[in-house]
């Protein structure tokens, strides 16, 4: 047997073994809830969870979708739906406890809560919400990070180095990095501030899209022939389900329904509305057209910078924010990416990786105690060592991320090739991935379900006249 | 009997197969095909870059007739059918071997 079918047999039988784990013992939950809890807090942690969710699905699935061919719409939809549903699981079997779980050396989190033990319905030691709620809203994180990096593999992924990519980065990237910010680890412990995860979610997806970017080469058609968004349409109904859900993943991390999360939720909007002003208007002047494409990219540029910023800065910083987000990301599409030649495919690391550094930046800069005595001040307001607690966190991001996916690329190499045939990738990965077809525009006659069951039974056929065939 | 192949500009469709039925034509093809000429094509600008689309959309109408009718039928295609500007289109006479009807399996000219 060669090494491809020895690992993907190892494989097979470690999966195997997860799930098997699943028999363990279940622990009786707390009967009545504990004083702790509060109803409002809950309940708005509950819902920020669910707009999280919405981020991913549809939002960023349309988002993405849009934006190939119209003969890779259902694989990139897919990519976005799998993840969903895939990071779910991981979360609750081991993601979960490896990012929030005791802290161990500063670097990962312990196995406390496999399996989502001890992860009940009362809070977790000073919190208002139910454990639960929180891991949860957290995983709703993992999901669309993992999910952010398809975009720069989008059209030529074959779909088991797909899984499998996303499964040891959610493990091997994700975790660990939100352990270092949020989960009590060495990041955290410095002082970094990231509000709802500028360095987590976008500098680490960015960056790792950069890198499977150029390590899974470009697509055959690009540039020279590459193909314009099949439909618009979608992506700008994803921007607007990305920026509604943003306010769960930004507003929601203030962790309860708080004068915090009100602020959080006006600069994440204050700066989507700025972002998505300025990219069209710096159009506009570059171009001598504004376009519809621009505005949701810039909104969702926006959003990005003001993810490690929301719940640190005033309303007008975040305005400065969406502007500054705006050159930043705009120079990187329209100069570095030609300049390079890298295919980045749907501009990850052009909108989430520069983006998410600027915004991690800008909170060193414009972070003020005035408006959350928990944050710190910035530059603008005479601490220049936050900005340098700052690029600390922007600096172990890119190369957690980076190294990470680079070996992580180089594993899945080893079982499974990590782009699909030259003839599957002309052809596009729904039909030939899939075996199905986005936008199906065929008349009565063109097709027919063979089916050698239906055949068989008693089912009577209806002829070109539209009458019951006489019996056979 | 002769064939005409005309390619227009979508757009005036309408007005083309009004006055062909003026002059006598009593059906048509059409399809909606991509092409190009003299008629440059377009650039699209999406995220910085930009996208040249060089085959335009027209459509192709063909019509079935006989051979005392041809004159008419080019003449009212090209009132119709002309702007003045680069795409306006071609028309291409060809001869056509045989015509059937398949209703009534009429042959000829009294199958047009």
């Amino acid at each position: 047997m060669n090494t491809r079918r020895i690992l993907r047999i190892l494989i097979g039988a470690g999966g195997g073994a997860v799930l098997l784990s699943l028999a363990l013992p279940v622990y009786a939950q707390e009967a009545a809830a504990p004083p702790g809890i509060s109803g409002g807090d809950t309940a708005w942690m509950l819902t920020s969870a669910a707009l999280v969710m919405m981020m991913t699905v549809p939002g960023l699935a349309l988002f993405y979708g849009g934006l190939v061919s119209h003969r890779n719409a259902l694989s990139t939809l897919m990519h976005s739906f799998f993840l969903l549903c895939l990071i779910s699981i991981q979360w609750v079997l081991f993601g979960y406890t490896l990012s929030f779980g005791a802290d161990h050396s500063s670097l990962f989190g312990g196995l406390d809560y496999l399996g989502f033990q001890g992860v009940g319905q009362e809070p977790s030691g000073t919190a208002t919400i139910p454990h639960l709620v929180f891991a949860m809203y957290q995983g709703m994180f993992a999901i669309i990070t993992v999910a952010l990096i398809t975009g720069a593999f989008a059209e030529r992924i074959k779909f088991s180095a797909f899984v499998l990519f996303s499964l040891l980065w959610a493990t091997l990237v994700y975790d660990p990095l939100a352990h270092w910010v949020w989960g009590g680890g060495w990041l955290m412990k410095l002082g970094a501030l990231d509000f709802a995860g500028g360095t987590v979610v976008h500098i680490s997806s960015g960056v790792s899209a950069l890198v499977a970017a150029i390590v899974i080469g470009k697509r055959r058609c690009y540039p020279d022939k590459a193909l314009p968004p099949h439909n618009i349409s979608y992506t700008v109904i994803g921007a607007g389900l990305l920026w509604f859900g943003w306010f769960g993943f930004n507003a929601g991390s203030a962790l309860g329904a708080s004068g915090l999360a009100a602020l959080a939720f006006a600069t994440t909007h204050t700066a989507a509305a700025t972002a998505g002003l300025a990219w069209p208007l710096i159009e506009w002047m570059h171009h001598g057209k504004p376009t519809v494409l621009g505005a949701a990219t810039g909104a969702v540029a926006g959003l990005v910078a003001i993810t490690p910023a929301a719940g640190y800065v005033t309303v007008p910083a975040a305005m400065a924010i969406g502007v500054g987000v705006c050159f930043v990301c705009y120079f990187g599409l329209n100069v570095l990416k030609p300049r390079f030649g890298y295919d980045d495919t749907l501009d990850v690391f052009g909108v989430h990786g520069l983006g998410g550094t600027w915004g991690a930046i800008a909170t060193g800069i414009f972070a003020t105690k005035s408006v959350n005595p928990a944050g710190a001040d910035g530059l603008l307001y005479g601490n220049a060592s936050q900005l340098v607690t700052q690029l600390i966190g922007v600096a172990a991001s890119w190369a957690l991320a980076a190294a990470g996916t680079l070996v992580i690329l180089k594993l899945v190499n080893l079982v499974v090739p990590l782009r699909v045939t030259a003839e599957e990738e002309i052809t596009g990965l729904d039909l030939t991935l899939h075996g199905e077809m986005a936008y199906n525009f065929l008349e009565p006659g063109m097709s027919g379900i063979s089916s050698p069951t239906l055949r068989e039974s008693s089912y009577t056929p209806i002829s070109a006249t539209g009458d019951a065939a006489s019996g056979d | 009997m002769k064939k005409i192949e005309a390619i227009i500009r979508p757009h005036l469709l309408d007005a083309v197969k009004n006055a062909l039925q003026e002059v006598g034509v009593a059906g048509l093809t059409v399809t909606e095909v991509r092409g190009f000429g003299r008629q440059k094509g377009h650039t699209e600008t999406y995220r910085g870059s930009e996208y040249k689309i060089d085959f335009l959309p027209k459509v192709k109408i063909e019509v079935a007739l006989p051979l005392e009718m041809v004159d008419q039928a080019i003449d009212a295609i090209m009132k119709t059918a002309k702007t003045g500007k680069f795409g306006d289109g071609k028309i291409f006479v060809l001869p056509l071997e045989e015509v059937i009807r398949i209703r009534t399996g009429e042959r000829g000219e009294s199958a047009l």
